[in-house]
């Protein structure tokens, strides 16, 4: 139990800590991109979504037309409202992904030094970021997309088949487990994300670009930030396993 | 002796895969509810965090 209890302390210490660090580096980065793009999501309904054209003129006039907000669901005010909830959003992103994190990196016997740490950080980013990244870019509010159902099923197999695929690549030394390592790191792109039927939009391309670069960039500092205070606030919770782990053998020999 | 702390070595990995396992778990659901869930409201309250974070959304 007292394992439990150690990498849950430590998973919430370093997910709400990293999970602050995101919600800054959001907001100078990729949250003023999104608003931008809601601008000329609001001022276009029915470029990339499935709305029909005939729709726009009433539509356009009776404001929020745009699929993501559907009338009578409950949405926070934007200002101060909306920021207090993605920061909690992410903070509670962060000890998601610390929870996972820590315990992969348990069972691989890693988080022994910062250095550890940062390396499977790195990996973490790789794994849920970049992987599902390539096939589905990171994209702004009123950017074209397939339907949501296939695109989550595509980007939960990336994320899994990539973290296994670096877990035998830095784990087994065996050829076969090597090659399957590779192709299952590729997998994913050969079967290729859900598109789009159409990509025409009315977000500017560049606005998405700068978007994509700050999504990529804050979140390799995020998983980088996550996976160093994981492995450091792991060195400060660890009382009670070694007492257990000796337990045993000890009343043995006595 | 030696059989002994090879036994013990074996039980205590074998004793950390409950801890371990729910602890991911744990983590898997958060990380589902807040970026995965098709909630309307859920999807309104994390709305800026899933797209920062590459989540699929809409």
């Amino acid at each position: 139990m007292s394992l439990f209890r150690n990498i849950v302390l430590t998973a919430v210490v370093a997910g709400l800590l990293s999970g602050l660090l995101l919600t800054v580096m959001q907001s100078l980065s990729t949250v003023p991109l999104i608003l931008q793009a809601e601008v000329f999501e609001n001022a276009a309904p029915g470029a990339g979504h499935s709305h029909s054209h005939e729709a726009v003129p009433s539509a356009g006039a009776a404001a929020p037309s745009h699929e993501h907000h559907h009338e009578g669901a409950w949405t926070p005010a934007d200002g101060l409202e909306r920021f207090l909830y993605t920061a909690a959003a992410n903070m509670l992103s962060g000890i998601g992904f610390a929870l996972v994190f820590v315990a992969v990196c348990e069972a691989m016997g890693g988080l022994n030094n910062w250095r550890s740490g940062l390396l499977f950080g790195i990996a973490g980013f790789v794994a849920v970021v970049l992987a599902p990244g390539l096939g589905l870019p990171p994209e702004l509010p009123g950017m074209p997309a397939a339907e949501l159902g296939p695109r989550q099923v595509w980007w939960i197999a990336t994320a899994a088949c990539t973290a296994v695929s670096l877990g035998l690549l830095a784990y087994s030394h065996s050829a076969v487990l090597a090659v399957l390592a590779i192709l299952l790191l590729i997998a994913p792109h050969l079967v290729g994300a859900p598109l789009p039927p159409s990509h025409e939009t009315a977000v500017p391309m560049d606005l998405e670009a700068r978007f994509v670069n700050a999504v990529f960039a804050t979140n390799l500092v995020f998983w980088a930030v996550l996976g160093t205070l994981a492995a450091l606030v792991r060195a400060k919770f660890r009382s009670g396993e070694e007492a257990a782990a000796n337990a045993a053998p000890g009343l043995v020999s006595r | 002796m030696v059989t002994n702390s090879a036994a013990s070595a074996v039980s205590i990995s074998a004793s950390k895969i409950i801890p371990l396992s729910m602890t991911a778990l744990l983590g898997l659901f958060i990380v589902g509810f807040v970026g995965f869930s098709h909630l309307e409201v859920v999807h309104n309250a994390a709305h800026d965090t899933r797209h920062s974070l590459a989540f699929p959304c809409h």
